[in-house]
């Protein structure tokens, strides 16, 4: 088959010889794009250290402030030899992992702004591994985040032991995966840094307070119990309140402290499940929001 | 398969790009040959950024076909990027990182093998002269030792095409020759297709070929040697005392096209040595200031579109940058 004309040549039918089978490239991709965050993660350890005051702050003016001027009249659940500081300490925990998780998803708008998110569009790997290499990269700096914050349950007065913290990983990782799979189907479609944060300044302070962090949800008016079971954080939450207090209260109590649906408790396994469903959902966004080309 | 390809690179055939209502690039029939130096030369704004962007699949033709290395642009992505290297207008460089890191992580999301990636790295930073920065984190480098290492980083997965989009703006004369330097090193030794962009006439000088873009179109294709010869022997520019009552004498005595551009007259004339005594001589306008030269790519841009390329340099970029993020950043 010969073309008729040198304007145009045929288009080649075999693959590039350099291309590498697909699914080798995206998983490259995806360690790729995850190692490159936590390599500027470890080079920016000052924010990362301020990244946890906040969530301390909490903790202390929270724990020590509302704490005394509830004094024993605090009754989560009827307990009320729980302090304060130890029933806000797993919501503090979780209020650490979702800003570090939606924080690491700015790094895209950031990442676009100047310039290096071209470098990685127009490499030969598939851009989910784009959009799945950062969504696992924020959730690791989130994780991170947390577990920095279980190291000082001593301090508050919570008792982990190891089984407690064994189990606590794989939920702090969900949560942390899932909200960082949100932020990145945000920041997938931002342009700018301003948008990015007003957006999430919008959206960060309703999913902490309505996710039972500060209070129990149980015994809330009826809105802020129905947007409260919508709110994805809460299903991240709960769990994280149960192992922790698991500790310091008997099992019976803590089931009383837990997210309910229809008055029924709801295990700590469904909650799992609830909320990796809602973070596949949103990285299936943020992956369709990056193969787009204009 | 290849030898079917007629030595062409990249090839173009009604190239097309529409932003809603705004149509960017008309049309546009591109043939560039195997490891030639292919320049495109035009304003801010004349679609020279849009056109790499398609060819290097970082957005779709809205009509038309385009071809890299034989693989199409719009249906075969994937393909296209293992065998192009970008040098981007906007540095993309992750500053937080070394220079070193920076290639590593382009080696290996290009997939070099890991037995090559060490050697690779250390050939390119020789080339472009930073192997003594490697370890430096890229925030501490200036301009031009960026350029430089994003040009490194553009070959280091071998591409048969390196793509340019004004690999030199902002520089300073000095650093542009240095880059200018490394590229012709690279074609020299690896051979490779060079495509670029430019606003600089001296810059286009420097190409192969060069495609004069105005307006979303290709006005004029070929060898600076070639565009130059369009514009009949030399360029004389003077300065009067009435400019259009000069410029009326030298159409009505010499049967001449003279035009008037930033205050100063302009007119192509066979012999501008030969032309100026008999032009003092006859016209009865006093004459400030004269001058004749041999013509430039910026008389052949003047003479294609009829306005200059420098007019708006500077500003515009800004404007255009801005405006192209306000109405949704298009990558």
């Amino acid at each position: 088959m010969s073309s008729e004309s040198s304007v145009r040549p045929d288009v080649r039918r075999a693959p590039s010889p350099r291309r590498t089978s697909g699914l080798t490239a995206t998983l490259r991709g995806i360690y790729i794009v995850w190692y490159r965050d936590l390599l500027r993660y470890w080079r920016d350890r000052v924010r990362a250290i301020v990244g946890l005051a906040q969530p301390l702050l909490f903790l202390v003016v929270f724990g020590a402030g509302l704490g005394s001027s509830l004094g024993g009249s605090f009754s989560a659940g009827g307990q009320s030899d729980l302090s304060y500081a130890q029933f806000v300490y797993p919501g503090v925990v979780g209020m650490a992992v979702l800003f570090s998780a939606i924080f690491g998803a700015m790094s895209i708008v950031w990442d676009r702004e100047f310039g290096f998110l071209k470098e990685i569009l127009v490499a030969p790997i598939d851009r989910s591994a784009v959009a799945i290499g950062k969504a696992l990269g924020g959730a690791t700096q989130a994780m991170i985040q947390g577990i920095v914050l279980l190291i000082l349950a001593p301090i508050i007065g919570v008792t982990l032991n190891v089984g407690m913290v064994l189990l606590l990983l794989p939920f702090l990782f969900i949560l942390a995966f899932a909200l960082s799979s949100m932020g990145v189907a945000l920041a997938s479609r931002m342009k700018s840094m301003q948008g990015f944060q007003i957006v999430m300044n919008f959206l960060m302070m309703p999913l902490f307070f309505l996710s039972g962090a500060l209070f129990p949800l149980a015994g809330v008016p009826d809105w802020m119990a129905v947007l409260g079971r919508l709110d994805p954080v809460s299903y991240g939450m709960d769990p994280i309140r149960r192992i922790v207090l698991g500790g310091t209260l008997p099992p019976a109590a803590v089931d009383k402290l837990g997210l309910t649906i229809f008055d029924h408790v709801l295990p700590i396994g469904l909650e799992a499940v609830i909320l990796l469903a809602f973070g596949a959902v949103m990285l299936g966004i943020a992956v369709i929001n990056f193969r787009k080309r204009d | 398969m290849d030898n079917q390809r007629n030595g062409s690179v990249i090839t173009a055939t009604g190239l097309t790009k529409s932003f809603g209502t705004i149509e960017a690039v008309k049309g546009i029939d591109l043939d560039v040959r195997a490891g030639e130096v292919f320049g495109f030369l035009g304003p801010n704004g004349a679609g020279k950024s849009t056109t790499i962007n398609i060819l290097c699949t970082l957005m779709k033709p809205t009509a038309g076909q385009a071809t890299v290395a034989g693989f199409d642009v719009a249906t075969q992505p994937g393909d296209v990027r293992t065998v192009i290297g970008l040098v981007f207008q906007d540095p993309s460089l992750d500053a937080n990182l070394t220079a070193r890191e920076n290639l590593s992580f382009h080696a290996f999301i290009y997939g070099v093998p890991a037995s090559e990636r060490a050697d690779r790295i250390r050939g390119v930073l020789d080339m472009v002269e930073l192997t003594d920065r490697a370890n430096s984190v890229v925030m501490t480098f200036s301009g031009g030792m960026k350029r430089r290492l994003e040009i490194a980083r553009g070959m280091l997965h071998t591409p048969e095409v390196l793509f340019l989009d004004e690999p030199t703006i902002g520089l300073d004369p000095q650093t542009r020759r240095h880059i200018w330097t490394y590229l012709r090193k690279l074609r020299a030794e690896k051979g490779v297709t060079i495509f670029m962009t430019t606003h600089y006439m001296d810059e286009a000088e420097e190409c192969d070929r060069i495609a004069i873009i105005d307006g979303g179109k290709i006005v004029a294709l070929g060898t600076p040697t070639e565009l130059k010869a369009m514009v009949g022997g030399d360029v004389v520019t003077l300065a009067t005392g009435d400019n259009q009552a000069a410029a009326a004498d030298i159409a009505r005595i010499f049967d001449l096209e003279p035009t008037i551009d930033n205050g100063n007259i302009r007119v192509e004339v066979k012999d501008g040595a030969e032309f100026i005594p008999r032009l003092v001589r006859e016209t009865s306008v006093p004459v400030n200031s004269v001058s004749s030269h041999r013509p430039s790519l910026d008389d052949v841009f003047l003479k294609l579109t009829g306005h200059a390329i420098r007019e708006e340099e500077a500003g515009s970029t800004d404007h255009m940058r801005m405006f192209m993020r306000a109405r949704g950043g298009h990558r």
